[in-house]
């Protein structure tokens, strides 16, 4: 094996709003039945990355649920594994990671200890496939010192502000490079994905933190930008982030489309996720669906239409959900009207609620009632 | 030391002929149930919701597929260090190699898989039965019966009880005296082929009984133990249990699935059925497609209509396609514009375009009209259904067909069009 992994999981954005405040980003369940950090995971096992480290901060309990088992991603051998990797109180430090360079220093045993040439770094909030084998035969090739994944966004997908954007030469190297820019001079931007030589991580990682320097990015890739051979490793395929609100609802919607869902779940190779063992989903009498993703474990009773249902969500008699995303195990009773919204997962909604929304401002609902059993 | 309380033995090796071209490739074990379910599923289920956590299946008939389903447990939480599942088909011995013959004799044969885990009760399963149940009650009701068998029964109607073996029992539930099919049953308390053991008792009864050729538990054990003394018990279970063992009671249990709700649940939070499930992502209903009254699988695509139906995973019902009161299992494909009326469609299945299914007047099926009958169209896993065909009822495809064997597009109703497996 050549090259261990790195998922940089810890995350919060408050641009997810109330959507964050149980869960990382990496932890949101997305396209119905699967939870972010899956394509990151899956593109690992995918690429024989068996060794696996996913490092995690922010309100990790919802994510260490999931990766409660590592054999669904086909970790879990006596070669490599995957390990969770939180804050811990040391004798020389008893800080949260300060930073994403900091997290992999606090950390830094882990690549010390695995005999491994290269580390793919990559984050959790990620929906993409890709062969990160690829990306290292190409960094080996041009002799990088480190190579960023970046892809030519297209503004009407996403707020291209939000990402890092990158400008390269004929070569393919990285000569100019900005975090957030106000106004993006380049429409190429990284996703986030770095392949990098272990002991070159190693060393560029103990310089930052002797001058007490914590972000990957503005640390390392900007500081030397100018000193190390950082290449561009350009992908084209679909790449979305889903860390705001507005690009979690349209990533979801996307897979209302055939070639989406084609791309991702009917072509090799598969996306993993944790087994939840829920029964087929059932519609009866009043069930009128159109243009909707179900999960396992739904039972429909009303109209769907446009709307993605994750696992387990009940829609009463009578119901109209529009436009909506609708989390796991959210009960949603009779004569109910749900429009542009995303309802929180395990909410239950009582018989008559009515929740509409304008198409372009999503509104996420959270309703903690007593769920009334039969 | 190994010691296990009460281990599982599974039998599982049986044809189940009466489902005809559904287990011409597979055991009855293997077959699909309730659209992601493999028969199978439900009593390894049970174990492991019973706390039991060794488990040996013994298979004998076509075990690939089982064997693929099963592989080292882990569905069911049964990949264990110690115990966990053990598939154990026959195997050769230096003197009379043979296969099993019976069910007690496919025990018999593996006497030392048992020894091995040093239990002190052995539970006796059958692989071809939906139903939950707890066998933990059950053996607690053993015990507190401080019997040596105890034989779980159930109530069947009593017109029906013939077609059963029938117990009766005195006021304590002890029994008295077996009818194995009884013309006139004195009892409607049928046995569903599920008992627990004192491991000292089976093993003598199965030492004693070794040469007898086909030895079975409810022929041979269970009334040589009887008449040995043995304190047999019956240990009434109430609760949801159906034998799966034609085409009609297939079709019949499949549809029940779909009821508002339905008398077996698979919807309880607690008791959950595992199975192997290889696809994970949602269904889509397209814009043009309708779903009512049904059950579907993850990964479907349904661009059709569906109504009162079981419809497994990865499934495409194609634009313009009808599907009524049918059972269609994994990775089938129904063409644009077909109508599929009261079939049942394994797995991988291509239905042409405009395919008819379901057509025309009943006619009892000319070949073996004791497996192919109710109306049922049966088509078995991997065959091709040509376009614009037309068939009838009481009907068995199997194979790859192309449109010269449909004389003028059509296959009447009581034909057979079997092109490959043992029964080509």
């Amino acid at each position: 094996m050549r090259a261990i992994g790195v998922i940089l999981a810890g995350g919060n954005s408050n641009r997810m709003g109330e959507l964050s405040a149980k869960r990382a980003v990496a932890a949101m369940p997305v396209m119905g039945s699967y939870r972010a950090i899956d394509f990151s995971l899956s593109n690992m096992t995918n690429s024989r990355i068996q060794k696996v480290a996913v490092i995690t901060q922010y309100n990790s309990r919802s994510l260490n649920e999931h990766l409660n088992s590592s054999k669904w991603w086909d970790f879990g051998r006596k070669q490599g594994g995957l390990y969770v990797f939180t804050p811990t109180i040391t004798s020389t430090n008893s800080y949260w990671y300060q930073g994403t360079a900091d997290a992999l220093y606090q950390n830094i045993s882990f690549l010390k200890d695995s005999h491994e040439p290269y580390v793919v770094v990559a984050s959790g909030d990620g929906v993409y496939k890709l062969d990160y084998n690829k990306v290292l035969e190409e960094h080996i090739k041009k002799g990088a010192d480190i190579t960023v994944v970046v892809r030519k966004m297209d503004p009407s997908e996403d707020d291209i502000s939000r990402f890092g954007i990158v400008k390269c030469n004929e070569e393919m190297q990285i000569v100019d490079f900005e975090e957030k820019p106000l106004v993006a001079s380049s429409s190429t931007a990284s996703i986030g994905v770095y392949v990098i030589r272990r002991r070159q991580l190693i060393e560029l990682l103990e310089a930052c933190a002797k001058e007490g320097r914590t972000d990957f990015v503005r640390d390392i890739l900007i500081r030397y930008k100018g000193v190390k051979k950082i290449f561009a490793y350009k992908m084209d395929s679909y790449w979305r982030n889903i860390g705001t609100i507005d690009s979690y609802y349209r990533t979801n919607m996307d897979f209302l489309k055939k070639d989406i869902r084609d791309y991702f779940f009917r072509e090799h190779p598969d996306v993993y996720s944790k087994v939840d063992d829920l029964p087929p989903a059932k519609y009866n009498g009043g069930a009128v669906v159109n243009n909707s993703l179900i999960a396992s474990g739904c039972i429909v009773e009303g109209t769907v239409e446009n709307s993605v249902l994750f696992k387990k969500v009940y829609v009463g008699n009578n119901c109209v959900i529009r436009n909506s995303i609708i989390l796991n195990d959210v009960h949603i009773g009779d004569n109910s009207v749900i429009e542009n919204c995303i309802v929180e997962s395990r909410d239950t909604l009582r018989a008559g609620t009515v929740h509409k929304a304008d198409p372009g401002q999503i509104k996420v609902v959270v309703e903690k009632n007593f769920r009334y059993t039969l | 030391m190994i010691k296990k309380e009460m281990i599982a033995m599974l039998l599982a090796g049986g044809q189940g002929s009466r489902l005809g071209v559904l287990t011409s490739k597979l055991a009855k074990p293997a077959v699909a149930f309730g659209g992601k379910y493999k028969i199978i599923d439900f009593p390894l289920s049970n174990c492991i919701n019973s706390g039991i956590d060794t488990v040996g299946v013994l298979t004998q008939y076509r075990p690939l597929r089982l064997n693929q389903h099963i592989g080292i447990g882990i569905p069911w939480d049964l990949d264990r260090n110690m115990g966990g599942v053990t598939v154990l088909p026959p195997y050769e011995k230096s003197t009379n190699s043979q296969w099993y013959t019976g069910t007690a004799n496919a025990i018999f044969q593996n006497l030392e898989y048992i020894e091995y885990y040093n239990p002190e009760y052995v539970l006796i399963l059958s692989g071809d039965h939906i139903y939950k149940m707890d066998y933990e009650v059950m053996l607690d009701f053993h015990k507190s019966m401080d019997a040596d068998i105890t034989l779980a029964t159930y109530e069947v109607p009593m017109e029906e009880a013939s077609r059963f073996g029938v117990v009766i029992t005195d006021e304590n539930g002890v029994i008295q005296e077996f009818e194995e099919k009884p013309e006139k049953p004195r009892s409607n308390k049928a046995s569903m082929g599920i008992y627990i053991f004192k491991w000292s008792v089976l093993k003598e009864a199965l030492q004693a009984l070794k040469d007898v050729p086909s030895c079975d538990f409810g022929k041979h054990v269970i009334p040589h133990c009887h008449e040995r003394g043995s304190k047999v018990v019956a240990y009434d279970f109430r609760g949801y249990w159906k034998d799966v063992g034609t085409l009609g009671s297939y079709w019949e249990s499949n549809m029940e699935l779909v009821d508002l709700v339905p008398e077996f649940n698979l919807y309880e939070e607690f008791w959950k059925i595992y199975t192997k499930s290889e696809i994970l992502p949602p269904q889509y209903i397209d814009q043009e497609g309708t779903v009512r009254e049904s059950i579907i699988g993850e990964g479907t695509e349904v661009y059709g209509e569906v109504s009162h139906s079981v419809i497994g995973a990865g499934v495409t019902i194609g634009k313009g396609a009808v599907v009524r009161d049918s059972i269609i299992m994994n990775g089938t494909v129904i063409g644009d514009g077909a109508v599929i009326n009261k079939s049942i469609i394994a797995e991988d299945v291509q239905i042409g375009k405009n395919v008819e299914l379901g057509v025309g007047e009943e006619a009892p099926n000319e070949k073996a009209p004791h497996i192919y009958s109710f109306g049922l169209v049966t088509i078995g896993e991997n065959s091709v259904i040509p376009d614009n065909v037309k068939v009838g009822k009481n009907t068995a495809i199997f194979g790859p067909t192309e449109a010269e064997e449909y004389p003028d597009g059509l296959l009447k109703s009581g034909s057979s069009l079997i092109k490959v497996g043992d029964l080509a």
